[in-house]
Parts: C-alpha cells; structure tokens; sequence
C-alpha cells in the first residue's frame, strides 16, 4: 500500500518538475517493491510476531523523503536509494543477527566505550572535518565519509539501558538529604554529571547543538524511566538550563542560533537568510501545497537535510506536513507501545530510548524550521538526505521491531503454557 | 514504569501538536503576509519559470512571447519578450517581476499561463503524456493596420481606433507617446527600475493605454451622437426641422452666444447643418428641439456614463453631463460636444460603429481566439451586441447623412476611390490664444451597397489652429489610410 503511495507520489513529482513520465519508472517501481517487500518478508520471517504499523510508516517516511530529494536533486536521489538499499539490507541483518535484545546487554560496556569513542572521533586532528555546515560532525577514512554520532546516538542508548536497567533499584532507592531536599546519592548523580559532560563537550567542541540537546535529553528521559524520580528531570533541567545560558552567553555560534531565532527579519540575506526562505515556501505551499516536485527551489540551503520539512510543506501544503507530523506520531505511538508492553526492564528502556531518539529528533528539527525553538541542524529522520543516519534508524527500526516480537513470542508461550496446564 | 513513558507519551504528543499549531500558524494564518512580503519572490518566479503561451495578431505577427533566459545562474529559466517592442506596447502591456503586468498580459494572464478550467480540465486527460498547458492567445490586431497608423500620425500626440462594426473586433489600436514593455519588462533590475521611473515621469504618460484610457472634448463628431439621438427620438427627420441661417446661438438664460467657427452664418435641416458642422443648428437642436432629458438618456444609450464591457484592465467610462438641470446654455455647449463631454478615442469609433452597423453597437473586443500548444481551439471569441442606440431607420438616415459629409462637407479628405465612406471631423478647441486644438475625425467605411466593414476614430491633440476645417485637414489623411489598409486585409471594396 505505501509502495503504491511512493510509486504513485514518485511519478507526479517527476511530471511536477519537468512534465514527463520518468524513463526509469520500471526499474524504479521494481526496486522500491523490491526493497521494502525485501524488508517486509523479512520481518514475517524473523521477526512474525512483531508490530505491524511501524515498517509500513517508515516506509512512507522513507519514500516520501526520497521523492522529494529527487525533485531537488538528481545526483543526491541517486546516493539516497543507494543507501536507502544499504540500510534495509542492514535492517535486515539486525534482524536476522540479534535474535534476543539481551544479547546486546552483555556488550553495555563494549558499546559505551564505542559510543564516546565514536562521538570524540571527529576531534581526532586529521579525521574530524566540516562539511561546511559549522558543525565538526563529520570523519573521513580515506573515501568513507559518515557521522559517527550517529552510531554513538545507538550505542549510547543501548548501554544507558543495560546500566540502568542494573542499576534502577539502586539509584532509586538512594537517599541524600540536604535540609529538606532528597536528592539521590552523589555516587549515581555521577553518570548523569559524566552525561552532562559529554553533552556539553559535543556543544562546545563539535557545535553540534542538537545532538548535544538529544544525548542529554535521553539520558535524562531514560533515568527517569527508570528510577520513577522526578528530581533526576529537576536536576537534569537545572543544569541543561544553566549550560544553555552559559552556552548562549559565551558561544558566538550559540548566540547566532538564538538572534536568529527571536528575529530573523533583523538579516533577511544574511544569517536569517534561511529560516526566511524557508517560511515562505511553507506559506508559498499553503493548504494543499504547490504540487510534488513543483516547489522546493534550490534556494533553501540544505533543502535536502535540516530544510526538507519546509520543501515537503511548500510542495504538499498543510496536509501534506500534517501526514508527516501524524506519521511520526504513529512511530511514537508504536514505539512506547512496544517498551509499554515488553516486561523485561532492559527492552523497556531500549525501545523507550529508541523511540525518544526517533520522536525527539524530528520534533527537534522541525520546530528549529517552524522557528519554534533555535534552529540546530539534526536530520529528519527517515527523511532527511544522509547515509549515516538513515542505516542507524533502520537499525533502531529493525531492534524496536526484535523487542516487539520477543514481546509477542513471550505472551504466546504463556498463552500454550496456559492451556497446556 | 509504565506510567513514565505514558507520561513521556503525552509530552511527545504535546511537543507534536504544537508543532502542527505553528505549522498551521504559517501556511494558513500568516500566509498572506509572508506571500506578501517584498523579500518573498515565490509567486513572482514562479509565474516566471512556468511556461506562458504567446500573443499573436490577426495577420500572424508574435507580439509577445516567453524564450528561455540565456543567462543560465539567473533565478529566472524565462524571460518575456515584446518583438515589436512600441508598436503594441499599450496593448501587450508589460510582465514584470517587479511591478506585475498590465494590458493583455494582466487581461489573459489565465490563459497564457494554462490555468483556466477549460485549459486544466483538457490538459487533465493528457497526465500521462508529455505537454505544456500553455494558451497562445490571437488577438484580433494587426500589424499592417497599426504600422500604417503610426507612420501617419508620425511624433504628433494623439490615438487611432479602427475596429470591425459588424462584431466589435478592435482591428488597430495606436496611440503616441507609447512604449516598449521590453525594458519594463526586463530580468536586470537596474533596466526595469530605470525605465519604470522613466515612463512614469515621461510627458504624455506611455504606458497609459490612450485609445481607451484617456478621454479628451469630442467637439463637433459629437453631433454624430446629438443628431442619433434627434432621430432615434423622432424629434428630428432630414426634412425638420429647417434651423435660422444664423452665425450664432444665444440659449435661454445667458445673453453669450455660441458662434459658428468664424462667424459663418449656416442653418437648414439635419443634412446641411452635419455637412458642415454648423454649431448654431446644434446647440439649439440639443436645447430646444431634443432637451435635456433625452439628451442624458441618449448619450448613455451610445455609451456615454457607462464602463466599457472591453477586454482590457482598467477601461475609462466617456462622460455627458447629468448635472443639467434647466441650465440651458450648458445643454446646448454639451450638445456640439464642448463643456464637460469627454469621450475615450474606442467611444467615438463606437459611434460611428453604431451607425455603420444598424444602431447597434458591439461589445469591443480583443481576443480572437486562444490555442493550445498542438494548436486546437481551447476557447474563441464569440461578438455580441452591448447597446442599440439606434433603429435601424434611424441609423439608415444618419448612415447617409455622414456619408454625405465626406462627398461634400468638412471630411472630404476621407474620400476613397471605390468605397462607402461617411465620416464626421471635429475641432475641440482648447483656447484661442494661440489658438488650439484637439483634432478629430470618426467614421466609416466599405463596399458600396453593403455594410461597412470598417469604423475609425482618430484624434491629433494639441494642434494649432481652431477652424472646423482643421480637423479634416489633420486627421482625415490618418483615418484614409487606416481605412485603407484595414480594406486591403478585407479583400478591398
């Protein structure tokens, strides 16, 4: 069904930008099919008793993304279906190698150890570059370019979960009192520090503000699933509050990010030049929008990645980014759905995780286009242009959709246990 | 720790529905005033880079078309241009990034674009094929019959209106000082402000449309209009009534008589006093013989006081006085089309068109036709009648009456060897030190024995000189020639 969407939605986007039928609609068609019933026969296979909304979803998301980058660019569309086949073959292998979340439990340190090396990766002179965004984000190995945050966002959140999914009862039941304050034990205030830390280190060195926000906000949200304690939130809050200020005041990029956003009108051309733009296509696209592959002009700079909100707004008007809100709303659903249903701690963590990184990235982003909160340039996910983050959440995809089967597989054994007593 | 993540649920659900407020906020409550905003060329490039169909006249000559923009880094894939640059300037009007468009550029922006019903609806079955929706409109100008009218009007200020009596179909439209919407129209913003503020400040206004835009004294081819009215009202015949020879008319209430232009004495029944152009006769039929109720009415029934149904932006409406009362003298001075009558060029073609055509005048129209790319007919023009002033006796009696003017009156210089031409000259004088004038000539033309297939109107503004014979004089050469050529096109007399 989404297939025949993405097919259907390809076809007038290309009529939409040059009035013709794309010569390569059958190789095309073939491939989209391919890929996601590839993708969709895998999961009745490895993974039958998993939830049933989220592939289909993402797999809108995903088209739907690629559709429009091709309306912008023929050359990025190209890359875009390369590595949207890479990361549905990686997907698949998640599925087909991590048969029991548990497995990645026994790693947690492995992946810690991973995640932070990932993350200071880019600060490696010789490595570390630009892209030209302002954010050092990126690494080069001799012709392989990728973000290695993005890798850091999964393992990351992998071992918070197995660390806290040990470490729950303990924190939770910690006492420090200070007058009539009760606050946890200094000794497990000590990861939420260290997290705060590394948040800060990524702000500061990498300027890469909302993945900083994001890693901060993760931890802090899984904790206090964990612990059921609010004043781990209150803490958190406090001293993100007191680092955004701190940030502001003394960061030039920081303080350019937020002039922009109380008034952008104040440099039209210059560094308000963007966010401008970008709302006009959106109020250029209107109720129904201009039409696939009919808006988005090259004028939006990074249409393809931060932007592509505001050219999916422009082309399919209100409706259009009303589906997409609904669509990440509907992998938000599932995704809590999932860690709500599973009662194994360490799986209710990991899909909470998950789903928060998913959730809140996209809220992240395009409320930076909405000029609802500073712009920080993260990828739509699922959307966006760019291989690293589309192959890690189609990794993050294919564990959700592991944990939601283990779910499943556990409640019919009860079940045959039931009725075999 | 359920209850955790429902409540982290709601936030998230939260966080996203103010994200479709704020989305809503822009593309539906604030979409005008960012639509709006200088800053935001959206619209603009985009009726830019969409395909837009060409303008044609009757004869076949582009006059405007969109060809690909050769500066290949510019925002803009097209560029409008105007090959025959002034010669249709006022008609085409211009396409401008910055100040929009006007003209048949404005009139039939829907069609040229393709985006009418009819054009969608078509291009709807052709989704699956290769094609552009745009509309090349036909105009019914032509080239011959506008370059024939501006040679003959030359650098002097003035306008010429020919058009097709029979359907209302506008055959020529010149009018100087005119334009080029090339420049106006130019990408370079430098070109389209320099020239933008030019031609807004330039003497005689050029990006003004004079043939329908300007209205100027009629002067005596407005008893064209005084005598329609006589007859139509039966208050007049060829035979009554017979008017005092005189060299003057004082109307009741006022001891300041209207003369006739120096001094001549004229008089008689209507044949004589149109043939030339006598203003005692007409002041006192317009006074005394028809009054000023009739008078009102019946300039309103030739189309005075009322807007034209033309298909151009922006039309003026021609005026007669309603504000009479029982000022008698003002009756008669607006009667031989001097005080507060003013008429638009297309007006006074129109009646001479009333004449030619039976009494009925025909909504003036430009379109002919609109194609599409394959070149089917999406939509074409079909004439039909805007006001009957006239009987067709009525008509039939003036019809000779002002064919008589041109055989042996003021505007024998419209004569054409061959043809039926009835013709009224006018001298709307502007004061007499030095004497000035706007100089008139409307009539009519076409095979003997038939009905004429050819009105014109033609006024020279601002000429020495304030005898009646300066109107035959100035204009009539202008209105022959157009004649001439708009015969030719229709296979001659």
């Amino acid at each position: 069904m989404t297939v025949v969407i993405v097919c259907a939605a390809y076809v007038l986007a290309s009529l939409g930008s040059d009035s013709r039928i794309p010569a390569n609609i059958i190789p095309f068609l073939v491939a989209v099919i391919a890929l996601f019933m590839g993708a969709h026969f895998a999961v009745r296979k490895l993974a039958p008793g998993a939830d049933p909304i989220l592939l289909p979803t993402v797999t809108l998301l995903n088209g739907l993304g690629y559709v429009v980058i091709a309306g912008l660019n023929e050359k990025l569309a190209a890359a875009q279906a390369t590595w949207t086949a890479i990361a549905i073959l990686g997907f698949v292998l998640t599925l087909w190698w991590v048969k029991r979340p548990r497995d990645l439990e026994r790693f947690r340190y492995t992946f810690a150890l991973v995640g932070i090396g990932l993350l200071l990766l880019p600060l490696v002179p010789g490595l570390g570059y630009d892209a030209g965004s302002g954010s050092k984000i990126w690494v080069k190995f001799g012709p392989i370019n990728f973000q290695p945050g993005e890798v850091a966002k999964v393992a990351l959140a992998i071992f918070f979960a197995a660390y806290l999914a040990d470490q729950r009862e303990l924190i939770a039941t910690s006492q420090w009192k200070i007058g009539p304050l009760r606050l946890p034990h200094p000794k497990y205030l000590g990861p939420v520090l260290i997290a705060w830390g590394v948040t800060l280190l990524v702000m500061f060195y990498q300027k890469d503000l909302g993945s900083s926000l994001l890693f901060f906000a993760l931890f802090l949200v899984m904790i206090w699933v964990a612990t059921q304690r609010t004043s781990f939130l209150v803490i958190g809050g406090g001293l993100f509050a007191a680092g955004a200020i701190f940030a502001w005041k003394t960061l030039d990029h920081v303080k350019v990010r937020v002039d922009i956003w109380l008034d952008p009108w104040k440099t039209p051309s210059g560094n308000g030049y963007q966010i401008i733009q970008g709302m006009f296509a959106m109020a250029f696209g209107g109720f129904t929008g201009t039409g696939l592959g009919r808006g988005g002009d090259t004028r939006i700079p990074a249409a393809e990645n931060d932007f592509i909100f505001a050219v999916i707004a422009e082309e399919l008007g209100l409706l259009g980014g009303a589906l997409i809100i609904i669509a990440y709303l509907l992998v938000i659903g599932s995704g809590l759905r999932i860690a709500a249903d599973t009662d194994q701690v360490f799986d209710k963590l990991l899909a909470t995780g998950f789903t928060l990184l998913l959730g809140l990235q996209a809220f992240i982003i395009v409320a930076g286009v909405l000029r609802l909160l500073p712009l920080t340039g993260v990828a739509l996910p699922f959307i966006s242009y760019g291989g690293s983050s589309l192959v890690m959440n189609y990794v993050i995809l294919a564990l959700l959709l592991r944990i939601s089967d283990q779910t499943s597989k556990r409640a019919m054994n009860r079940a045959a246990a039931e009725v075999a007593a | 720790m359920n209850r955790s993540i429902m409540k982290l649920g709601v936030v998230l659900v939260v966080l996203y529905v103010a994200l479709f407020a704020k989305l809503n906020w822009i593309q539906v409550v604030d979409k005008n005033s960012l639509d709006s905003n200088p800053l935001n060329t959206a619209q603009v490039r985009r009726d830019f880079n969409r395909p837009r169909g060409t303008i044609l006249t009757a004869d076949g000559t582009v006059i405007a078309q969109s060809v690909a923009n050769p500066d290949t880094n510019s925002e803009f894939k097209r560029m409008r241009v105007y090959p025959e640059g002034e010669l249709f300037g006022q008609t085409t009007g211009y396409f401008s990034f910055r100040y929009g468009s006007s003209g048949l550029e404005r009139q039939y922006n829907d069609e040229l674009s393709g985006s009418t019903f009819d054009q969608q609806v078509k291009s709807f079955g052709d989704l699956f094929v290769a094609r552009e929706n745009v509309g090349n409109v036909s105009i019914s100008l032509r080239k011959d019959i506008q370059e024939t009218a501006r040679t003959q009007l030359g650098n002097r200020e003035g306008s010429v209106v020919a058009l097709d009596p029979r359907t209302g179909a506008i055959l020529g439209s010149w009018s100087w000082p005119s334009y080029d919407p090339n420049t106006v129209s130019s990408l370079d913003k430098t070109i389209a402000e320099t020239s933008w503020k030019f031609l807004n400040a330039a003497p005689g206004v050029p990006m003004r449309a004079h043939f329908y835009q300007d209205r100027y004294f009629p002067g005596s081819t407005f008893k064209v209009v005084t005598s329609g009215v006589g007859l139509q009202t039966g208050k007049v015949t060829n035979t009554e009534p017979a008017y005092p020879y005189v060299n003057g008319y004082t109307p009741e209430g006022t001891n300041k008589p209207i003369m006739n232009f120096g001094g001549e004495t004229c008089g008689g029944t209507l044949p004589e006093i149109l043939r030339v152009s006598c203003n005692s006769s007409f002041a006192q039929m317009g006074a005394e013989t028809i009054g000023a109720v009739d008078m009102v009415a019946g300039a309103g029934s030739f189309g005075f006081n009322a807007t034209v149904p033309l298909d151009m932006p922006e039309p003026v409406k021609s005026v007669f006085p309603t504000n009479l009362g029982n000022n008698q003298a003002k009756l008669a001075m607006s009667s031989i089309g001097q005080n507060d009558v003013q008429a638009t060029p297309l007006q006074m073609a129109m009646v001479a068109g009333a004449v030619a055509n039976g009494g009925v005048i025909m909504k003036p129209h430009l379109l002919f036709e609109v194609r599409n790319v394959q070149g089917d007919v999406v939509s074409s023009y079909a004439p039909s009648k805007w006001l009957t002033p006239m009987s067709s006796s009525s008509a039939a009696t003036l019809f000779d009456d002002m064919v008589g003017v041109v055989k042996g009156g003021t505007a024998t210089g419209m004569a054409i060897q061959g043809c039926t031409v009835g013709g009224k000259t006018g001298t709307a004088q502007l004061g007499t030190d030095p004497p000035k004038s706007h100089t008139w000539i409307m009539g009519f033309a076409g095979p003997p024995g038939k009905p004429p297939t050819v009105a014109v109107a033609v006024v020279v503004l601002n000429q020495s000189g304030g005898s009646e014979a300066t109107g035959g004089r100035v204009a009539a050469p202008i209105a022959k020639a157009v004649l001439q050529t708009a015969l030719a096109a229709q296979g001659g007399c």
